[in-house]
């Protein structure tokens, strides 16, 4: 059942690199996370690769494919023809650091800039109370890994560093959503949404739903109904005429 | 030595799992200055992975669950040689920890009335596991990960700074703890060295305090259930510094891992699917488990497959499944099934609950068992039975920590979670790992937090041991000192090598022979690893990473496999063919692993030593169980369990004056 695959990898760091090719040994039911493990065990021992769970749940391991954002772990080497050529490159929105690992630090500032779930103050611990229907829609949210690969392909960051700064991405334009539909979350994120986080530069092609390994549906159960939670606000002529009131109070 | 990058914190913690995360959410609370290091990227350790649940008896879904349930489960399912105290402390803190995870915004599971559902698991009596679907670790983990990016957020609000209190360094790996010999008798915590993996540049942080929560050692065997990370780091830093570890003769086998395809054997199913229908099944068809319920279990399992079917909808009047006895029975039932013939194609057994339920509900109920089946073996779950047999899962044993405050033997070092040792005994029941490392994380954090705030003097780095930690960090990249270049060793040979051999003679079924020849192949690697050079250079090498990490996974197989050749009984997660029954003269004796002494314990005080030192293993006495905690259960179960002398002052005891004195003198 083995036979020996041809695959083009990117190798090389913040200076530059190039693709490497190798034959390599493929045996029945491997992903290309193992035919990876074995080339630093043959072949090329220093080749940089970030993994860590092997199962698809910590979400270590994205790189691209064939040019395809993807889990290296959840990627099975039946989906290839035995004489295709396969190319693995790092993930393309985030800068190398070596090889197929790159310097995902973007999306940990991005973290920090949404606030936290904030609960009502004079709820104690243990007298939570929240139906099954009610967190289903952030339990979906929750479902994330975190890998990252729905922030490498969304093209408004993609070829676009300059966006970087005003635009969180869709993990963390879905981490607002998650929160803004905790049932008991009792923060206000969505001007800020729009107005920091960079809700309005997406429109909606569900690049990011594609690639999500989780299946999350991103861009229709978190992005659109954050956008219309934003439309709400600045076209309902009540709520204008409101906030436009108190600005001139202010 | 060139210019070394350096950090002064309060307390820092290694690993950022849910244990490390708690520890350092609770020492930030506390005021101190916090640092967490770990070896991945934040927010991707192992606790990911965990997927039943979290045990807490909140009673939720059965009202007559209580602590003193719970800590009655555990200890059984330990057989009895659980820290009793940690035991106690475990079950009855362990709602609370849950519930503040909600303050912190996590989103377990409901039940009708609105509060937190609980599932099944094998060794609870009741539904106890808070659980979200199959990701409950994944749930605890993120939901650890958004509480410090918040009160980094509280930090920056205040400071300017997210980093003024607390510091998350990640993919840093610590290879060596730093004391000061002039604090105390043995001298005290200073600090640690560590490298960036992304780098290779060394780091040297100053801290009074350390918590271990660097989980496990399941990647010293072939077939596990564990990442990359689990190579016992924490286990061997602490020997290293003069921490002694306990009960390292038992280690986890999950009866249910993938066996096939190869790339993926090991991978964890979990226990849930038994907890919510799901029977094992041999390849007659027949459900072996009703033939292995072992006589200390007789009376509290079902006997026939009505029976048992009818406990998930009645517990009150029926007994649960055999498929729920704890692990290691399970574990071992598969493994003879197996080795009886009885197995299926690929060497396991079949996991049925395709046939128990309609697929959308086991879709609902088991979403990552249906998506790891599907993506990786090409087996849809709803249609077809799994294939299952026992990986590599968890190790009970673990650093030797006060229970209330999580502090080893050496001044300033705490440990927590799987690093730790004792709170499982034998065999840890699923679901208590999450609640755990709950517990004692937030214990861990307290007890470093106090004791920072109570020293008089502050610990000082010394310079030589900055520099002797820096030159055996960077020894793999150092031609062999011995032989030509030929004799230079590949660390990723080595490991596969120590892999291999542990898991065929330090696995599932141990005798005094196969651990013999491990611990002489043991010596063998010992001699190897010093051989061990890495090619290319500093900079995210993973070739030096594994070098480093063998070393660790080395000294922690010596450990196992000492142990096991001591203990000449069976038990939980330790069975010696060889001696295959309960010894209740074992019950009441810990195995102490510590470093051997210079000189003293060692043979040849080689260069081998200062890499991987050497250790030694000896029993001790246990600390016999408060009264009122053995009150807590019948005398007759504590007959199947305990020596004579040791049950004298049982309440359940009648007086009886006619009763010769029991010259062994235990005194519970």
């Amino acid at each position: 059942m083995s036979y020996t695959g041809t695959f083009r990898i990117w190798r090389g760091d913040a200076d530059g690199g190039a693709l490497a090719d190798f034959r390599v040994e493929v045996n029945e039911g491997e992903v290309v996370l193992d035919v990876l493990h074995r080339l630093q065990a043959t072949q090329a021992p220093d080749l940089a690769v970030r993994w860590n769970c092997k199962a698809g749940k910590c979400g270590s391991c994205s790189a691209e494919i064939n040019g395809k954002p993807r889990l290296l772990c959840m990627t099975r080497m039946s989906v290839f023809e035995r004489d295709d050529v396969v190319t693995v490159t790092p993930m393309r929105t985030f800068p190398v650091i070596r090889d197929l690992v790159t310097d995902v630090s973007f999306n940990y500032a991005k973290a920090r800039e949404i606030p936290s779930f904030t609960p009502p103050a004079d709820l104690a611990p243990g007298e939570y109370r929240m139906a099954q229907v009610d967190v289903n829609r952030s339990q979906e949210f929750r479902k994330c890994i975190e890998c990252y690969l729905c922030q490498d392909t969304c093209h408004v960051v993609r070829d676009h560093e300059e966006n970087k700064e005003s635009f969180a991405g869709p993990r963390f334009l879905m981490r607002i959503a998650e929160l803004e539909m905790h049932p008991l979350d009792v923060a206000d994120r969505v001007p800020a949404a729009q107005e920091e986080h960079g809700l309005g530069r997406c429109n909606i092609t569900k690049c990011c739903t594609d690639v999500c390994p989780e299946g999350i549906k991103i861009t229709d159960n978190a992005l659109i109904p954050m956008k219309e939670r934003v439309a709400d606000r600045r076209y309902d002529p009540l709520v204008w005429l409101g906030r436009t009131i108190s600005r001139r109070r202010g | 030595m060139t210019e070394i990058e350096r950090h002064d914190y309060d307390v820092l913690v290694i690993g950022a799992g849910g244990a490390g995360l708690r520890a350092a959410i609770e020492a930030r609370e506390r005021g101190l200055r916090t640092a967490i290091v770990c070896k991945s990227l934040f927010g991707k350790a192992h606790t990911v992975m965990a997927e039943g649940g979290c045990a807490a008896a909140m009673g939720n879904v059965n009202e007559n669950d209580s602590w003193q349930v719970h800590f009655r489960d555990t200890m059984r399912g330990g057989k009895f040689l659980n820290n009793w105290r940690m035991a106690e402390l475990h079950a009855k803190e362990a709602p609370d920890r849950v519930w503040e995870l909600e303050t912190y915004g996590a989103l377990f599971d409901r039940t009708k009335d609105g509060r937190i559902s609980q599932r099944h698991f094998g060794g609870h009596t009741y539904p106890r596991l808070a659980h979200v679907g199959d990701r409950t670790g994944l749930e605890l983990l993120r939901t650890m990960q958004q509480r410090i990016v918040a009160l980094q957020q509280d930090d920056f609000a205040e400071t300017g700074d997210y980093e003024a209190r607390l510091r998350v360094f990640a993919e840093c790996t610590v290879t060596e703890l730093l004391k000061d010999p002039a604090v105390g008798p043995d001298g005290a915590i200073a600090g640690a060295l560590g490298y960036w993996r992304e780098s290779g540049r060394l780091v040297v942080f100053s801290a009074p305090a350390v918590v271990l929560a660097t989980g496990g050692i399941g990647k010293s065997f072939q077939v596990t259930s564990n990442s990359w990370e689990y190579t016992g780091d924490g286990h061997a830093l602490a020997l290293r510094v003069g921490a002694d570890l306990v009960d390292m003769e038992f280690v986890q086998f999950h009866p249910t891992g993938m066996v096939w395809p190869p790339s993926v054997k090991g991978i964890l199913v979990t226990e849930g699917v038994r907890g919510d229908g799901g029977v094992l099944k041999n390849s007659d068809g027949k459900r072996f488990m009703f033939d292995y319920v072992p006589d200390v279990f007789k009376g509290q399992y079902a006997q026939t497959e009505d029976e048992a079917d009818r406990w998930y909808d009645d517990q009150e009047s029926n007994r649960r499944t055999p498929d729920l006895l704890p692990r290691d029975e399970v574990a071992r039932a598969i493994n003879t099934e197996v080795k009886e013939g009885r197995g299926s194609p690929h060497g396991g057994v079949y996991l049925d609950i395709a046939s128990r339920m309609p697929a959308e509900e086991i879709k609902r109920r088991l979403p990552s068992m249906y998506h790891q089946f599907k993506e990786l073996a090409d087996v849809d779950i709803t249609a077809e039975p799994m294939e299952v047999g026992p990986t590599c899962h968890y190790v009970m044993g673990g650093i030797q920590v006060d229970p209330d405050t999580g502090q080893s033997r050496v001044p300033g070092l705490f440990a927590a979670g799987e690093c730790a040792g004792g709170m499982h005994g034998s065999n840890r029941l699923g679901g208590n790992s999450l609640s755990d490392l709950l517990v004692f994380g937030r214990r861990a954090g307290l007890g470093a937090a106090d004791y920072v705030v109570g020293l008089e003097r502050r610990p000082a780095v010394q310079a030589a041991d900055v520099d002797a930690a820096a030159v055996l960090t960077l020894a793999p990249f150092d031609a062999p000192a011995h032989g030509g270049p030929d004799d230079a060793e590949n660390p990723y040979t080595l490991h596969a090598e120590l892999q291999r051999m542990m898991n065929d003679l330090v696995g599932i079924i141990r005798t005094e022979t196969e651990v013999a020849e491990a611990q002489r192949r043991l010596g063998e690697l010992r001699a190897r690893v010093g051989h061990v050079f890495v090619e290319g250079h500093r900079q995210y090498n993973p070739g030096w990473h594994l070098a480093l990490d063998l070393r660790n996974m080395l000294m922690v197989s010596e450990a196992v496999a000492a142990s096991a050749l001591l203990r000449t009984e069976s038990r939980g997660g330790h069975t010696r063919e060889d001696h295959p029954g309960l010894d209740p003269e074992w019950r009441h004796r810990v195995l102490v692993t510590r470093r051997a002494r210079d000189g003293a314990d060692s043979t040849d005080g080689a260069e081998s030593e200062q890499v991987v030192p050497r250790v030694v293993v000896e029993p001790a006495e246990r600390v016999p169980m408060r009264a009122d905690l053995l009150a807590l259960f019948d005398l007759t179960e504590l007959e199947k369990y305990y020596t004579d002398a040791e049950l004298a002052e049982h309440p359940g005891r009648p007086a009886d004056p006619g009763r010769p004195a029991d010259p062994v003198g235990g005194t519970a």
